[in-house]
């Protein structure tokens, strides 16, 4: 049997619209999304830039130029135009360096930007397809490889802060624990994007007012780390460590906000969303308290996007006239 | 039946790249993501299977028509399980440290895919001579295999090969890679570039495309795929 084949099949249509009036809105586009948390950053890149000068904006500047460089690169590799204009690489690359501490020398955030468009996107097929956070296997492929860069003073300490262990590695090593003001104020020290709280706040509410983000996600992840810090308090009193401490240190309030929220590796329904928030925050607890991590949000974050296909089956919505309940067999 | 079997040539170059074990069948994967943290253990080990599968082709080609069908698996595995104490064995007597570091490894050889497979494919229904070729085949591509994952790995991860600095000691070394997450990496990634670039049906990527270019390698792209 032969089979004549194209070199070059042209992408076969897949989705046939049907006729009749479509409402069209140019408010959904991804441009649009991803302007909308370029806007939501700026707090917090604010805050860095408050508390770390111009290393914050240095770090964030190199992963924003290797994120678009390789996206480009990696298109063309595959013979596609890069869309560097809908802003989806831009974000990665700002996500990317508020995750990195200050003190990461300049490779890392390079290599980072790297791993994160080309391990983390171009594998699996470019924006839309990837099953996780590309800005999280950007972070998780540099600590992995370069577990020391956040301990050592690189370029030499400019300030108090910047010399400090950062909260949770104090207190996982029950050295000293922070003031709650400090913590939610952000002058302390830590990954860029993680130190003030407040900043993440304000960013993230208006990433949910604008349903950017969706906030079932934050939300859910918020009152599962408050519930199982919680139940570890009520075990532990004696603890200095409490739940507010959990809830506003590290990166759990940036993470719930700007990296789980990601509309690609996160779930399609409702209650996958709840799941998916509750059981983010349950795992960051997890990792936090009884590993030797110090921060558990990013492999919290990548386990959860593993299991998202998962989560998306089981909420399968009930469609409208469908029965009451799914048949069972 | 006998004029259908692949020859000695076919067998050896089949092995060494058609049928790769490591590329191709995706065969032995267990060592080959274990042990490829560093080129000399993966050439340790790559030494130890070709042992082991030349050894078990020269018994099980000369005893192949003593075989019981129903007892044939029992048998490759007796006999593999022979080769491969054999060379533990050796390997802790000669490479005691080299040993140490591959730990249980050396003794799983006797589960590795690649020499049943190879019992159960050609040294069960071949001759002595077909069957040291096709040994020395697969052995020389499951070593290729090795190599390149090793070389990758330990290029990146730690800046050396086999020990000798290559990219010097301001390198930033890539701990990840030399960690067991960079092992499913590169593995990935080469089996991607070898399917990529063994496509008669893909046009070639940009670097690549180039370089067959400047290889004077015009690449066709054949119109027409026989089933």
């Amino acid at each position: 049997m032969e089979q004549v084949i194209e070199s070059e099949p042209s992408a076969p249509v897949v989705l046939h619209v049907s006729p009749g009036p479509h409402v069209h809105s140019r408010s959904l586009s991804t441009r649009r999304m991803m302007l909308d948390v370029l806007i939501a950053l700026a707090p917090v890149l604010v805050a860095a830039i408050a508390v770390f000068r111009l290393y914050a904006l240095m770090q964030v500047g190199i992963c924003v130029a290797s994120c678009l460089a390789f996206e480009w690169l990696f298109a063309a590799m595959r013979g596609r135009r890069a869309a560097l204009d809908d802003g989806s690489a831009a974000v990665t690359g700002v996500i990317l360096g508020l995750s990195l501490p200050w003190s990461a020398p300049w490779y890392v955030a390079l290599i980072g930007g790297m791993t994160a468009i080309g391990l983390g996107k171009a594998c699996f097929g470019g924006l839309g397809q990837n099953i996780f956070n590309p800005a999280m296997v950007g972070r998780a492929f540099v600590m992995m490889s370069f577990p020391a860069m956040g301990a050592k003073a690189y370029i030499g300490s400019a300030f108090d802060v910047v010399s400090q262990a950062t909260p949770l590695s104090a207190a996982k090593t029950h050295t000293a624990f922070a003031d709650l003001w400090v913590l939610f104020i952000g002058n302390h020290n830590g990954s860029l994007g993680e130190v003030s709280a407040v900043a993440c706040l304000v960013g993230g509410i208006y990433l949910c007012v604008r349903r950017t983000a969706s906030w079932e996600i934050p939300v859910a992840a918020i009152l599962s780390v408050a519930l199982f810090g919680g139940i570890g308090n009520l075990m532990y009193p004696a603890n200095a460590w409490t739940v507010a401490h959990h809830l506003l240190s590290g990166a759990l309030l940036f993470g719930a906000f700007y990296i789980a929220t990601d509309p690609v590796s996160s779930p399609l329904t409702p209650p996958g969303k709840w799941i998916f928030g509750a059981a983010l925050g349950g795992l960051v607890v997890l990792i936090r308290v009884f590993t030797n991590y110090p921060e558990g949000v990013m492999f919290a974050v990548l386990i959860m996007n593993a299991v998202v296909p998962l989560i998306n089956r089981w909420t399968i919505p009930t469609p409208v006239g469908g029965p009451w309940k799914p048949a069972k067999k | 039946m006998a004029n259908a079997l692949p020859t000695v040539g076919q067998r050896f170059t089949n092995g060494l790249f058609s049928e790769n074990p490591t590329f191709r069948q995706i065969l032995g994967i267990c060592p080959t993501l274990a042990v490829t943290y560093s080129v000399a253990s993966a050439l340790t080990m790559a030494g130890a299977v070709t042992f082991v599968l030349v050894c078990s082709a020269i018994l099980i080609s000369q005893i192949r028509h003593l075989l019981k069908p129903h007892l044939r698996i029992l048998v490759f595995t007796l006999t593999i399980a022979v080769f491969v104490t054999i060379a533990d064995r050796l390997v802790a007597a000669f490479l005691y440290d080299m040993s140490k570091q591959l730990g249980p490894y050396i003794p799983l050889i006797i589960v590795n895919c690649i020499i049943i497979a190879r019992c159960e494919i050609c040294f069960s229904k071949q001759g002595l001579v077909p069957a040291i070729g096709d040994a020395l085949g697969q052995a020389g591509g499951h070593t290729l295999g090795l190599l390149a994952i090793a070389s990758t790995r330990e290029i990146l991860g730690k800046g050396t090969w086999g020990g000798m600095s290559v990219l010097g000691d301001s390198w930033p070394a890539w701990g990840v890679l030399a960690a067991a997450p960079g092992a499913f990496l590169t593995l990935g990634l080469l089996l991607a570039l070898v399917n990529h670039l063994t496509d008669k049906q893909a046009k070639p990527m940009w670097p690549f495309g180039a370089l067959f270019n400047l290889l004077g390698r015009k690449r066709q792209v054949a119109p027409v795929r026989e089933k």
